[in-house]
């Protein structure tokens, strides 16, 4: 059986790179794929825990966290159309309009 | 592997019963909403209103039940009964303050508040949430409806703007808090926040993996309280949003993020707060000195009430580094109560300032509004004081109670800090009533409160709330300290509920 701490590892690396790419891209759109790696490191460290531990409980998450993913994809999607459709960029430097 | 059965799936449908009345209300709002004019909305908002009635009512059959739902992930104890019921109110205020508004924008009325009911609901959700994938739906049912309602301007570009930037950043800490759950979930075996507890409790689950989760938790939740460092998308949403959504954002949320917040960490966290309290005595003293600077220097009224509510969520935190205390949950729960009156009372004078289409949200326009609304005036100047902390109103006997809780746990210098920055906001609030007071000229007007029934009266209720709960805070104090000590006495129930 593959140990954990591979799992974990991948989890880990998975999870900082979808944080590397909030930080550092700045197109609207890669940055929501970014998280949506996140998400889905998150689903990997989960299920592997779950199998480790014995427990359902784990697997059962990543069920909850697929469906909210999509619910935010639609959400997410529809605002970047949105913003898109005003200003015909998707740029996150130049949605500069509220600033102190 | 363990077999899951049904059977041991104990449903009790009176905890669920107040969110089953407000999924259903929404969805009727959604089924009669394409029969009703845009323009003419007011009935769908009257719809939203009987159905937080009907949800209030059974709310109230929760108090002192203590009963746990479908096998221990919901839980009604006096805390949810608490926040639920604050939380309904506030959507109510808000609904009745949406009315004219959002018939006068042209707004999707059906769209409008269905929304703002499925987000009402998942606050609702957070509050009596038991186990951590609960808390998770609940932020997510809520987040994802206000994401929608910051960006309901469609056509705005700044409504557009505040929206997405929500939105990046709130998925983007949703993250965070799920990676959090799940080190913690390795860590303690479990998912429940009893179980939870009772391992760490044991000391049986001090590892690296649990102060990683705790972190990450940390971040999540610091993300959706608005604290600094994790603040940036606050002032940009807020002053994107319609007004009444901004409200929502600063009262509703704001509610309900701590009291799921505060569930996780005070309670079911708290037998290893020596772990984490010395960071939040850190994010506190940081929160509310940058919240409090950086409205010194706004000219917009809804960023700078951004600021100040960012301000509040360190007042708040300061409750939170003092966990152990048993007096500093009951303190919260009081302020968080004067928060909610004040703010949303000072979110409805700004939509009673706006014209139709035409947004007054700079703090200079609020130039001479004591000489041609001397009530409207009053009003804003009372909720302004109160959140500036003046005796007798709501924010000064909360922040009385919330200081005085952390003297106790001994945070000598976090409380000088949070008087320092007190003192610091008397300056911002009090611009506002000189410019309505003090300065020549901007005679404004504005359409007559009399045509505009429901802004009045949640004008009113929110003055009535400030000064009531200020004046005669004792019933409420001991209501929320009743409600923090019910969540603290969780093992008791969970005894119960296994012999049942």
């Amino acid at each position: 059986m593959t140990p954990i701490s591979y799992f974990m590892a991948l989890s880990a690396i998975l999870f900082a790179i979808g944080v590397a790419g909030v930080m550092i891209r700045r197109n609207v759109i890669v940055m929501f794929l970014s998280i949506e790696l996140m998400l889905n490191a998150v689903n990997l460290a989960f299920v592997a825990l779950g199998r480790r531990m014995g427990s359902m409980d784990g697997q059962v998450i990543v069920f909850f966290v697929i469906t909210v993913a999509a619910a935010e994809a639609a959400v997410g999607l529809a605002l970047i159309v949105a913003v898109f459709r005003n200003r015909e960029t998707v740029n996150a430097d130049e949605l500069n309009l509220l600033r102190w | 592997m363990n077999q899951f059965t049904l059977s041991a799936v104990h449903f009790a449908w009176l905890p669920i019963l107040p969110l089953i009345a407000m999924a259903l209300g929404a969805m009727t709002v959604m089924l009669v909403g394409p029969q009703v004019d845009d323009d003419d909305s007011a009935g769908l908002g009257v719809i939203a209103l009987l159905t937080l009635l009907i949800a209030f009512v059974l709310t109230l059959f929760t108090f002192s039940q203590n009963h746990l739902a479908f096998g221990g992930a919901l839980v009604a104890d006096d805390y949810a009964a608490f926040f639920d019921l604050l939380i309904i109110i506030a959507t109510a205020v808000i609904v009745a303050m949406s009315l004219d508004y959002v018939s006068d924008e042209g707004l999707a009325g059906a769209e409008y508040y269905a929304l703002i009911l499925f987000s009402a609901l998942g606050m609702m959700l957070m509050a009596a949430a038991d186990d951590l994938i609960i808390i998770f739906l609940g932020l997510e049912t809520m987040s994802l409806a206000i994401y929608a309602l910051a960006g309901f301007m469609r056509r705005d570009p700044k409504s557009n703007e505040g929206a997405i930037k929500y939105f990046i950043l709130g998925a983007f800490s949703t993250g965070f808090l799920l990676y959090g759950i799940a080190l913690v979930y390795g860590a303690t075996g479990t998912i429940k926040l009893e179980p939870i507890r009772a391992a760490l409790a044991a000391g049986n689950a001090s590892n690296p993996l649990l102060l990683l989760g705790l972190g990450l938790m940390l971040i999540g939740f610091g993300f959706k309280v608005a604290a600094v460092p994790f603040h940036m998308w606050t002032p940009d949403a807020y002053q994107g949003a319609p007004t009444p959504v901004t409200a929502f954002m600063a009262v509703g949320v704001k509610i309900a993020a701590f009291a799921g917040f505060m569930r996780v960490f005070m309670v079911s966290l708290g037998p290893v707060s020596a772990e984490w309290s010395g960071v939040l005595w850190v994010i506190a003293a940081i929160t509310m000195t940058i919240g409090n600077l950086t409205a010194l220097v706004q000219d917009n009224i809804k960023r700078m009430l951004a600021y100040s509510a960012i301000a509040n969520a360190g007042y708040l935190m300061l409750g939170m580094a003092a966990a152990p205390a048993r007096a500093a949950g009951g303190a919260m729960l009081y302020y968080l109560l004067g928060y909610a009156f004040t703010n949303l009372g000072a979110f409805a004078v700004v939509i009673a300032l706006a014209r139709r289409s035409e947004t007054r949200d700079r703090i200079s326009d609020f130039r001479g509004l004591a000489r041609t609304h001397p009530g409207l005036a009053a009003a804003m100047a009372l909720f302004m004081l109160s959140l500036a902390g003046v005796p007798p109103l709501a924010g000064f006997v909360g922040k009385f109670y919330l200081f005085s809780a952390a003297l106790g746990a001994g945070l000598v210098w976090l409380v000088v800090i949070a008087a320092l920055n007190s003192a610091i906001s008397v300056y911002y609030y009090t611009r506002v009533i000189v410019e309505m007071y003090a300065r020549e000229g901007g005679e404004v007007t504005i359409e007559p409160l009399g045509a505009r029934p429901a802004l009045l009266i949640s004008i009113v209720v929110a003055v009535a709330g400030t000064i009531l709960i200020g004046l005669y805070p004792q019933p409420y104090m001991s209501s929320a300290a009743a409600a923090y000590a019910s969540a603290v006495r969780r093992p008791a129930i969970a005894a119960t509920a296994a012999l049942r």
